[in-house]
């Protein structure tokens, strides 16, 4: 065709795909190693020297000090956590605030980590399924832990009485589209800024000056914050449903 | 210019992955109407702004989420391309 050469040039500078950078066999399976775990070594490795130093900074604070520097950056972000978890699971925060905090940091981080030229780790698939399946495992805890087993069935068989359970598979289904649905909803709304940016740097590189600022702080910064809100506040909601009854 | 079974395969999946981001225009009514009756809330009751952000913005993420199975439909029909053999 004669057209051709002209999308090939074009498409070659589009880059938004996961690339494998090596393999290795393991039990007959070819696993990758892709640029999508590289990314996330470097947001765990941000996240840990972060955690040793604020451990540091507030080991050696005295309490009648005036605090400062990193101290008042740390109480800043884990007070304002702290109300964020308080407003939606009340008493049961200290349960659940570690998890809550170490998913929103890392949600966080990754889906910024675009400004700092990665791309993000949260715009792969695995990433955010495996966030959905620990909330999932999590919420499945709490279920368990805070009902007796008799509650569990007749809350599954929900409309109709526990002795008829003809909408126990429609429950089921229902409670098992809740880890996909939160997966997909961050891994879209990560990705479609990804391929916005990938396709502004890539189709529109001769006019690229300074303006693709203002839609990083649209895709990575708004929406980001926005995604990361949302996907640990459905994790307190649903996680305190199942708390409704008695705690 | 000869068309080959695949070349066609491919022009009728961009046709598709255009016709599949259609399914934002649902998720646009809908995070319109939210934000509108958010703003009319916090109009009617300033102090308790927080919680109505809050909220709104919790609504609008699940009612965004049918949008973005759409836009996934399209670029899996533009990017993994599941129709070609």
């Amino acid at each position: 065709m004669q057209f051709e050469p002209l999308l090939l040039a074009s498409a070659d500078d589009i880059d938004f795909m996961i690339h494998g950078l090596f393999s290795y066999e393991i039990f007959g399976q070819t696993v990758w190693i892709t640029t999508s775990h590289v990314c996330i070594l470097i947001v765990m490795l941000i996240l840990i020297g972060f955690a040793i130093a604020a451990n540091r900074v507030l080991v050696r604070a005295s309490a009648t000090d005036t605090p400062s520097g990193l101290q008042n950056v740390v109480e800043l972000m884990i007070e304002g956590l702290t109300g964020i978890v308080q407003g939606s699971m009340g008493k049961a925060t200290p349960r659940y605030f570690n998890y809550i905090a170490t998913i929103f940091m890392f949600i966080l981080l990754s889906n910024i980590s675009g400004l700092l030229g990665l791309r993000p780790p949260t715009a792969d698939y695995g990433t955010t399924f495996a966030l959905a399946i620990i909330t999932f495992c999590l919420i499945h805890f709490a279920q368990f832990k805070h009902n007796s087993l008799k509650s569990i069935w007749t809350d599954m068989c929900s409309p109709l009485p526990p002795w008829l359970p003809i909408w126990f598979p429609i429950n089921l289904i229902s409670e098992i589209a809740v880890p996909i649905s939160l997966s997909l909803r961050l891994f879209a709304n990560i990705l479609s800024g990804t391929v916005i940016m990938a396709l502004v740097y890539g189709l529109l590189s001769q006019i690229a000056i300074a303006w693709p600022s203002f839609l990083h702080i649209y895709f990575d910064l708004f929406s980001g914050a926005i995604q990361t809100y949302v996907f640990t506040m459905l994790t307190m909601t649903y996680i305190s449903q199942q708390l409704s009854d008695n705690v | 210019m000869n068309i080959t079974g695949q070349d066609l395969i491919l022009a009728c999946s961009a046709i598709g992955a255009g016709l599949a981001v259609i399914a934002g225009i649902g998720p646009g009514i809908g995070q319109g109407i939210a934000a509108g009756h958010a703003a009319s809330a916090v109009g009617r009751n300033p102090g308790a702004q927080g919680q109505i952000m809050s909220t709104m913005l919790l609504g609008q993420a699940v009612a965004e989420t049918t949008g973005l199975y759409g836009l996934l439909v399209a670029m899996l029909l533009l990017f993994v391309k599941p129709l070609v053999g």
